[in-house]
Parts: structure tokens; sequence; C-alpha cells
């Protein structure tokens, strides 16, 4: 993992004592909250429908137990008992308090953790693969990548005031597993023909009220000019985006205005100016950063775990992923106990994770944008001792990419602005389907409670949007989203439902998908084989 | 009835203006006519509320209810934790919020 040099620490510190000053002078009234807003925001407070709430960037997912048990001490000293893991992989606390605002970023600090850029017109965190280092089916670490451009990003201020918000995700193997297509540049390490490694470069993704999947601008950028290409695309957009017009400032909509081909035109030619300025992070940068990645020294031998125990058998099959060294797993816990709530965990429950990687995992944690946590490098032989930890804890579902898995965003139960609830629809579904789970397959579910689509409901395979229908809540469904590398985004079904209405709906969904589905199938595929007719009338008759 | 709102500076808490200063609870929440927004302006001045706001509300018996559930929300807690709400103790009070 990146460890903090006296420079990225300093700079971190520095911040703290900043907003320290800033809370106090707005306290003390020196300051109006007018003027304090945008600094708070800065800082990743913002002010939501209960108090305030902090988000806390965990970069690219990645964190040790030190740092995951700071969090657990923070959600118990300074929150309720508990935080939430979120879409873009960081930790949202909901019930924060200004005057201790201050502390508790200068505890993260003492961890090399903060809330920089998780909030307006930034770079914001980059996401990456959560098997990152672990996956078989990798070319190599994206980590390093991602942590290069985090660092190149930060404090940067030609990218300070952007006309929008930006979203970096880095991957390097064919499957994608962080929707990678849906942020503003997605980037996913390959190689050519002559086996050097390059990137194919995305632009113009997103979610929110407009939608789209980033078009291919490049097909092999090599990794040494990773910075210098990606100054060029920002460069392009922060000079051409319209900024009358919150809804239409993101890159997405200047890529799909202009074309994709005429987008990339013109960001090779801002990029050949930018080339002889040298912007780009020298290889022995890369090489510094890269050795903080280092594969942990695993051990020789492999024992299959001993599958006798049935309940530990289905864990195994549904939450347990190939590693990419013999002998080893990554181990997916679950944040999606059955009627519970998507992406919590107890300020206990994240202590457990911790001491169960720091004993069984290399002292390693992911976050998920699908809000659940990874063990990246675990021995087979640990397993069986796992999963007891985890069952005792109430972290043992195993329900990884089925239709209880749900992402949901927090919704009117905390977003100030939600249109309607999510989770409670999230609980109500997992209950509904929690016995025939398994038998519907891989089958993503993903709820947003306002059209900012914090939920991802355009990419999943079933969607569910929130809106106000004259002050009471409706539930729109969706159908055919995908956020993996067979992107698409879904369609709106038709009218909208109550929240018992739309469990049913889902029902109708399913069921007509059991009838119809070929084997072999996921839902996705049946969708995608017999459209949206072959669903509408056993949704609406 | 109108009735006005916002959070505590340095908490964050959820407040309600009583007609002499501010409750944690939208039971004592008074109704402030048009002079609302004036009365907010002058305590946010005295940081005594921050992002003050006027709601309008139904009298009932147990007090104002807000007229959008994002207010009832705000009022009581998040309806999928009760045990963290104003009222975690009282079974029907989620149900009201809806
Ligand atoms: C009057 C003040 C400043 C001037 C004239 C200035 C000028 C520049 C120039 C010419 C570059 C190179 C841009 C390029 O190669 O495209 C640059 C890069 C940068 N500056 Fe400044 N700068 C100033 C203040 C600051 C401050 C106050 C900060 C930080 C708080 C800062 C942080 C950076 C960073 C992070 C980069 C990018 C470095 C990199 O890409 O390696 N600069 N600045
Ligand atoms: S999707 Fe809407 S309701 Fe959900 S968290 Fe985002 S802004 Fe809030």
């Amino acid at each position: 993992m990146y460890k903090y040099d006296q420079y990225d620490q300093s700079i971190v510190d520095a911040r703290v004592d900043e907003f320290r000053d800033q809370a106090r002078r707005r306290l003390a009234g020196e300051i109006t909250e007018d003027q304090f807003k945008p600094l708070r925001l800065k800082n990743g407070l913002y002010l939501q429908l209960h108090a305030y709430m902090l988000r806390v960037a965990i970069p690219y997912g990645t964190l040790d137990s030190r740092q995951m048990r700071k969090l657990a001490y923070i959600a118990r000293t300074y929150d309720r008992g508990y935080g939430h893991f979120t879409t873009r992989q960081n930790i949202q606390y909901n019930w924060i308090k200004l005057e201790e605002a201050p502390d508790i970023l200068a505890d993260l600090a003492t961890v090399e953790m903060h809330a920089i850029q998780t909030s307006g017109e930034s770079i914001r965190n980059v996401s990456s693969d959560q098997y990152a280092g672990a996956s078989a089916d990798e070319i190599a670490d994206p980590r390093p990548w991602a942590e290069l451009i985090r660092q190149a990003t930060t404090f940067h201020p030609e990218f300070s005031y952007l006309p929008r918000k930006f979203k970096i995700a880095v991957i390097a193997s064919a499957e994608d597993r962080a929707a990678m297509r849906l942020h503003d540049i997605g980037l996913r390490l390959v190689a050519n023909d002559a086996g050097d490694l390059g990137f194919e470069v995305y632009v113009g993704g997103g979610m929110g009220r407009t939608p789209f999947i980033a078009p291919l601008i490049r097909a092999f950028l090599p990794v040494d000019h990773l910075f210098s290409y990606c100054e060029a695309v920002l460069r392009v957009w922060n000079r051409t985006a319209r900024r009358d017009n919150i809804h239409k400032q993101r890159v997405k909509i200047l890529v799909h205005q202009m074309g994709a081909e005429a987008f990339a035109a013109a960001v090779e030619a801002e990029w050949q100016e930018i080339l002889p300025n040298k912007s780009d992070v020298p290889r022995a940068e890369f090489d510094r950063i890269a050795a903080y990645f280092t594969p942990p020294a695993f051990e020789a031998g492999d024992r299959e775990p001993d599958r006798a125990d049935p309940d530990f058998a289905v864990w195994l099959d549904q939450n347990v992923k190939p590693h990419k060294h013999p002998g080893y797993a990554i181990v997916n816990i679950s944040l999606k106990p059955i009627g519970g709530i998507p992406g919590d965990a107890s300020a206990d429950q994240i202590d457990l994770m911790a001491d169960l990687a720091e004993r069984h995992s290399f002292d390693e944690l992911r976050v998920t944008h699908a809000q659940n946590i990874v063990l990246p490098h675990v021995r087979k032989a640990d397993l069986y001792t796992i999963w007891q930890a985890l069952v005792d804890a109430g972290l043992a579902e195993s329900n990884l990419d089925l239709i209880s898995d749900i992402i949901a965003c927090p919704g009117l139960d905390y977003c100030s602005l939600a249109n309607a609830r999510s989770i409670p629809v999230a609980q109500k579904i997992a209950t509904r389907f929690a016995g025939r789970q398994r038998d519907l397959g891989e089958l993503k579910l993903k709820i947003s409670g306002c059209i900012n689509a914090c939920g991802h409901h355009h990419a999943g395979h079933i969607g569910i949007l929130g809106v106000d229908k004259k002050g009471t809540e409706n539930y729109q469904l969706l159908l055919g989203g995908s956020g993996a590398e067979d992107a698409s985004l879904g369609k709106i079904t038709g009218p909208g439902f109550s929240e018992d209405g739309i469990v049913d709906a889902i029902e109708r969904v399913t069921d007509q998908y059991i009838a119809v589905r070929q084997d072999g199938e996921r839902f996705l595929d049946t969708y995608r084989r017999v459209g949206m007719d072959g669903f509408k009338e056993a949704i609406y008759g | 009835m109108n009735i006005l709102t916002g959070n505590d500076l340095p908490t964050g808490d959820v407040i309600w203006w009583t007609g002499a200063g501010w409750s944690r609870h939208v039971a004592d929440a008074v109704d402030v006519g048009t002079t609302g927004e004036t009365t907010g302006a002058a305590e946010e001045a005295l940081r005594r509320v921050n992002n003050p706001y006027v709601i309008e509300a139904t009298d009932t018996a147990d007090g104002p209810r807000p007229a959008h559930i994002k207010d009832r929300v705000r009022a009581l807690g998040p309806t999928v934790r009760p045990d963290l709400t104003l009222k975690p103790d009282d079974a029907a009070a989620i149900a009201q919020v809806i």
C-alpha cells in the first residue's frame, strides 16, 4: 500500500490546521455560511437532512487495518456508532458536529486519510477495481496508476475550479468491476502486440439526469503519458464547457455535443501542445509509487477448504473469488444482510473486518463500488475461520451479485436532495426474495432516491428511481442497465409504482424471467434477447 | 400554518422556532405567519440557527405536522433507524411520517 512521504503528510496536516481555523471563524461569526460553505465542501463536509455529513476519501478503495480501525473509532466517538460505505468506494458519516469536524480531520490525518476533494467541482477520489493486485485476470495492478493520478491532481490549482466534478476510474482487466465507463475518464490498462503497456481511454461517461456510457477516444495511450493526456482532456473541457447551466457542465455533455471523434481530435491537438512541457510524471517517480504496491509474500501450498458445512459451502461459492496466487482467495464481505441497510456497518463490524484483514489478508481491505468490503489476499486454509467470525458479526450473507446485493443511496432517510426513500425499498426487496435469490442468479439491482443517480440506477440490471409524485414517494422501474464490461443504460418500463407496488412489479419481472429464460441466461441476457416488450405485459398486464 | 426551521450551527441538529427560541422537537414549533423569514434572518445573524427556512405545516392535536415528507423525516429522524429517531420507543412514530 502507498505510504505518505513527508510532503504528503505535510499538505494534509496543513489542510487540517487551515480547516480548524475556518471552522473556528464560522462558529465565532467572523464568516457567514455563504463564505464558509465552499470551504467546508472542500473538506467533504455537507449539511444534510439531520446534521452535517462527512465524506472521507478512501483512495481507490484500498485501506489497511489501522485506517479501518480509525474509521470505526470515528463512528464511535463522533458519530452514532456506524458509517455508510458508498458507491464511490468512500465512507460517509451522517451525524457529524461542525464543532468536532476539525478533530475528526486531525484523527484521519494520523492514519494518512482526509476528506479533500470529496466534494465540489474538483477531481474526486480515483476509483479502481476492488480485486486489484489479487485478481487472476489483470494485466498489472492498476493502483499505482490510480495513485499517480491522485498525487498529480491533489490541490492542482488548474483543476481546483472545474466546470463540474470530475471522476476517474482505472482498471486493468477485461472484466469491469469498477463501472469504469460510467466515469468522466475511464482507463483500462492493456498491452499492445509488442507487449508494451498502455491505456484505452474512455471519456464522457456518467450517470445523473443525463446518463452516458463513455466512448473510446484513444485505443492505446502509452502509460508514460497518462498524466499529460488526462491534462489535455481536462483542458479541452475546462476551456470549452458551458458554465451557465449546472446540468450541462459535465464533460459527458461536451463529448456528446461535439461527438466522440471531434472531442478526441481536440484532445489530441491539445496534447501535442502540452507534450513539450514535459508535464508527465517521470518513470522514476512512477517506479517509486509502484514499489509500494509490491505483492505481499504469499506462502506456497494450496489446500482446498473443507466444504462439509453446507452454509459455508454456499458462502464459498457465492462470495469467494479466485486469486492469482495458488492457495489464496478473494473474500467478499457482504454489507447487505437481508432486511439491513445496504452499505452500513457498525463500529464493531468495522473493527472486526480490520482484525480479519490484519490476521488473514496481509493487512489490506478494499471497499467496492457495490458497497461491500473485500479481503483481497486470504489463504484458503483460513477461509472457514474467517467465515465463522463473519457469521458471528452478521456479515456472512452469501449474496454477492444476487438480487439482495442491492446498491442503494441513502435516499430520503438521510439526503436533503432526495425525492423518495431508497433504503426501505431495498429492505423489502431483499426480504421478499431472500429464499429464492440463488435461483435468480446474477441480478444487479440498484436504487437511487433522486435523479442524481448516486445509487447507479441507470446501470442496474433492474434499476429503481425514486420520484416525487405530488408529495408522495413514487418509484420508476428501469430494466437492462449494466455497469460492467457490457455497459448499457436501463430503460424506463412505463408508469411508476408506490413503495409496495414496486416490490410487486419486480416480482412480476423476475417471474417473467424465470418463465422465458433459456439455459444459462442471466436476467440481463434474457432481457437483451426478448427486449422490453417481453416484459411489459407481465409488468402492467 | 407556517413554521420556521433550520440547523443548530455547532451541532447541525434540526431545530424549530418556538416563538422564544429553538427546540429539537417539531411539536414545540409555532405558527410564524408571515414573519418567519425576518425572524430566521435575525436569528441567523446571531448564529442561533444555520440555514433557516419556512415550511408549511398543518396544525394537529400532536402539534404541527410538516406538509412535505422530507421535513417530516427531518423532524423525526431516519425511518430505517427507529433507534436513532427522536422517538425510539414510539412504534407508531414512523408510520406517521409516511
Ligand atoms: C503565482 C503563483 C503560481 C504560478 C505562477 C504557478 C505556475 C505554475 C506553472 C507554470 C505550472 C506548470 C503548468 C504546466 O506545466 O502546465 C504549475 C504547476 C503546478 N502548480 Fe503552480 N503556480 C503558482 C502557484 C501555485 C500554488 C499556490 C500551488 C499549490 C498550492 C501550485 C501548485 C501547482 C501544482 C500542483 C502544479 C502541477 C505540478 C505538476 O504537474 O507536477 N502552484 N504552476
Ligand atoms: S441519488 Fe439523490 S437521494 Fe440518492 S444520495 Fe444521491 S442526491 Fe441523495
